[in-house]
């Protein structure tokens, strides 16, 4: 069985290539490539296919991150990477959890990731801020942000979707938002 | 605040690059010779990417989940792990707390079953019959003395009191002597005692905590080996038999009469009988004899809150006992008397030959 999963890694330098392409298709073999590996340590320690799926998609976020901000090094192979990143990730739940974390049954190496986790954690508590600033300034305003800022949408395209009568109300309605949303963010 | 606006307009068409080249030189030059507008423009550039970030963010988990879905979770799951039954998931899951509930469970029952008693040796109305011999300090006294003076006599008599006293019997006539386990438990030295006030030393051959058969062996070179037993062990006796028995309830032989009334003894205790005969302390150990002078048994107990129930230990034990001692045990050789002298005898008779045979059984 192991022989079959490890003709279907995709190597590891395609993977970053992909990643820093933001290629969809590498996000699709790497995704499926390592799930398994997730999978059987997260359910040989005491999780579900569940906590299995959150784990599993934090560590590709961590991996990503690494890879975009350009000090991901082929020192180590992506696999014991991505083992170390989600056991870590584990052990953190299960603590949380208050659930006993010995005994853990382990099935690769493992490497020191502490520091990539800490700027994930670090960023994910930004996006956490977004998310709830975002939540908390309503309709339209959340929609036109999102779309221009994190979609890219033109002033044109936004002004269409919300039918302003022209752009100049769009951008005063759109600046309006801005600023709520950075009061609360920077409230919070 | 319009120009406010203008000027996050302005900055947004810069860093999109959305502004014609002109117009974005004199932006440019703009920042840098007016340091506030500079510090603006990093920070609204932090903030658009914090936002396309975020952005990227949730687009990467959407993605993610729309590849789960697509995936059969299933056959994974099946592929990586032996599944496991449903009872070893609980298992593993559970385990420490089923660790701590069965403790705590265990301790409950050996607690409860402990304060009720159940460990308790001695049951809450059952007797054993030896005696404590310290009790009576008066008496301890007196013989105290009375062995300081006939010590020349009695070289082998020991002058402190014993802890514990019983009664025994001959069981050969080279010095084995039966008692009962109870009698010699936890000695750390143990003498017999015949009725002209001898004392010899013993050491304990076997005993037995379930029946509560003890069988001793006299060590002393003082002692003469009788001649003959006058009595026999007999397996069988019927109810209502007439019987007595022979104790040192005090420091000289005591008679007590009654009869066998039941086959079973304290709580349905199939190694004894029943007898409902008057016995104290200090009667374990001794013989019960049927009118015709067997043996059937050694007194060992009585049950406190019922009028005259006596225990015996009966004589299957005791041949069972015989048969039961290792062999490199036994210093001499171990024969049971077949020649009953006593049967024709009335009882009195039989108790002046019987007296000669019986011990009282000192523990130190």
């Amino acid at each position: 069985m192991n022989r079959e999963l490890r003709k279907s890694f995709p190597a590891d330098s395609e993977v970053i290539e992909g990643v820093l392409k933001g290629s969809e298709e590498t996000l699709n073999q790497l995704y499926k490539a390592y799930f398994p590996m997730v999978l059987q340590f997260i359910l040989s320690n005491t999780g579900d296919d569940d906590d299995a799926k959150d784990i599993y998609q934090e560590t590709i976020i961590v991996l990503y991150n690494k890879i975009k901000s350009g000090n991901f090094q082929l020192s180590s192979k992506l696999k014991t990477f991505i083992y170390s990143v989600a056991r870590r990730l584990w052990l953190k739940k299960l603590s949380q959890k208050s659930r006993s974390s010995n005994n853990i049954k382990d099935f690769e190496d493992i490497l020191p990731v502490e520091d990539d986790l800490e700027s994930y954690e670090e960023k994910d508590r930004q996006f956490k801020k977004i998310e709830t600033a975002l939540s908390q300034i309503g309709e339209p305003c959340k929609t036109i942000l999102e779309d221009f800022y994190m979609q890219s949408k033109s002033m044109q395209d936004i002004c269409e979707k919300f039918g302003y009568t022209n752009a100049d109300n769009a951008k005063n309605q759109k600046y309006k938002c801005l600023q709520r949303l950075k009061k609360l963010f920077f409230q919070s | 605040m319009n120009t406010e606006m203008e000027l996050i307009n302005q900055i947004e068409a810069y860093l999109r690059g959305e502004m014609p080249a002109e117009e974005r030189r004199a932006f440019e030059q703009l920042r840098t010779e007016d340091p506030v507008l500079n510090a603006q423009v990093v920070a609204h550039l932090a903030l658009m990417k914090e936002l396309a970030d975020y952005g990227k963010n949730l687009a990467l988990k959407r993605q993610m989940n729309r590849i789960h879905q697509s995936m059969n979770i299933e056959a994974i799951r099946s592929s990586v792990i032996k599944e496991p039954a449903m009872v070893v998931v609980m298992w593993k899951k559970y385990r420490a707390s089923i660790g701590i509930a069965a403790s705590v469970a265990i301790l409950a029952v050996f607690t409860t079953l402990f304060s009720v008693g159940v460990f308790n040796e001695k049951k809450a109305d059952y007797n054993a019959l030896r005696r404590v011999i310290e009790m009576d300090k008066r008496i301890d006294n007196i013989t105290k003395s009375q062995n300081a003076l006939l010590r020349d006599m009695k070289p082998h008599a020991p002058t402190i009191p014993a802890k514990y006293g019983g009664t025994g019997f001959a069981l050969t006539t080279n010095g084995y002597v039966l008692t009962n386990y109870h009698v010699i438990s936890g000695a750390d030295s143990v003498y017999v005692q015949n009725t002209d006030g001898e004392a010899f030393k013993a050491k304990t051959v076997y005993s037995d905590k379930e029946s509560d058969v003890a069988i001793l062996k006299i060590v002393d070179s003082n002692f003469k080996n009788y001649n003959s037993l006058p009595y026999t062990f007999k397996k069988t006796s019927d109810l209502g038999e007439d019987v007595y028995t022979i104790g040192f309830s005090k420091d000289e032989p005591v008679i007590g009469s009654g009869i066998l009334s039941s086959r079973n003894g304290y709580s349905g205790d199939t190694t004894a009988y029943q007898v409902s005969m008057p016995v104290n302390n200090g009667n374990s150990g001794g013989p019960l004899i049927d009118p015709r002078g067997n043996i059937i048994g050694i007194v060992k107990g009585k049950q406190d809150q019922i009028e005259g129930a006596a225990f015996a230990v009966k004589t299957d034990f005791i041949l069972k006992a015989i048969n039961d001692i290792p062999e490199d045990s036994l210093t001499s050789k171990l024969v049971i008397n077949k020649k009953n002298a006593l049967a024709g005898l009335n009882r009195p008779s039989q108790i002046k030959k019987i007296r000669d045979y019986i011990f009282m059984v000192k523990v130190y």
